[in-house]
């Protein structure tokens, strides 16, 4: 039985967004969220980390291909995503507030219809260096307790 | 003489685009940056200002009253904004990189006490996209 192996691939882009309930007024928006509701938006540099995990296939010693990895997430992520205003310019954010972490799940759902069903991915997200979000949770086993 | 600098850092939307031009210009001469519902980043803005020590504290300034005015004349204004829409000193500019350092330099110095010299302006949009701006 072979060995399972962790392979990441990190994008970046850069984004609009702000976060607004529309079903609450502006006051509860601007109580709840803060700066980041402020109607004209604000942005970010989004710094993206794709981490697949598997055992490295026999005839060619790789996980995944990364370049392939890459070449997905700019076709599937990037290319959606990058300089625009993800409230304005994205089906995927229409209904949906654009936190790091709706974001991130959706990055995952984009990303996981097209990796092989054997590996497991993991996604972590960065709005800025400080607050980052990551998808889907492993809650690690803890022995002997 | 002692350099020292403060940093800080601000989250703004923007967009490169020039209203003299007509949108395929825009697009042609700036890319994805003129898409017209903004786009952003996490801006990390290093202040400079240069002196001598002081004899009795050992200090060229106080570092935090220098964080204090840079926070109060430059991130309450631009933080969280949308740079071509929000911020009055930006207003009639191009909201490139080149120009925010140079209206960040013009904001901040008239607030910087007699004897404290800005040095540099120093402005990264991206980590590896950055400018500097010496007020000359």
């Amino acid at each position: 039985m072979g060995k399972r192996v962790s392979i990441f691939r990190r994008e970046h882009f850069n984004a609009a967004h702000r976060l607004f309930n529309p079903d609450w007024d502006d006051a509860t928006n601007e109580k709840i969220f803060g700066k980041c509701a402020l109607p004209n938006y604000h942005g970010h540099n989004y710094e993206l980390e794709v981490k697949v995990t598997g055992k490295p296939d026999k005839k060619t010693g790789y996980v995944m291909d990364l370049k392939e990895l890459s070449d997905l997430i700019k076709r599937e992520i990037h290319s959606r995503f990058d300089h625009r205003n993800l409230n304005l310019d994205t089906k995927e954010f229409k209904n949906l507030n654009p936190t790091a972490e709706n974001i991130v799940i959706v990055i995952y759902n984009l990303l996981r219809l097209h990796i092989n069903k054997k590996m497991d991915l993991q996604v972590r997200l960065y709005e800025t260096d400080r607050n980052f979000v990551e998808y889907p949770v492993h809650i690690p086993v803890h022995f002997g307790s | 003489m002692v350099y020292l600098t403060r940093s800080e850092h601000f989250n703004a939307a923007h967009k490169l685009y020039n209203p003299v031009w007509d949108y395929e210009k825009n697009e042609e001469v700036f890319g994805k940056c003129a898409n017209e519902n903004w786009h952003g980043h996490n801006y990390e803005l290093l202040v400079t200002i240069k002196g001598e020590p002081d004899s009795e504290m050992g200090f060229v300034y106080d570092v935090k009253k220098l964080s204090r005015l840079i926070r109060e004349h430059i991130i309450e204004e631009i933080d969280h904004r949308n740079l071509n829409v929000d911020v009055e000193f930006m207003k009639g500019k191009m909201c490139s990189t080149e120009n925010l350092a140079i209206g960040i330099w013009e904001q901040l110095a008239p607030h910087l006490p007699p004897g404290v010299n800005l040095h540099s302006i120093k402005l990264y949009e991206t980590p590896r996209i950055y400018v500097e701006y010496f007020g000359e």
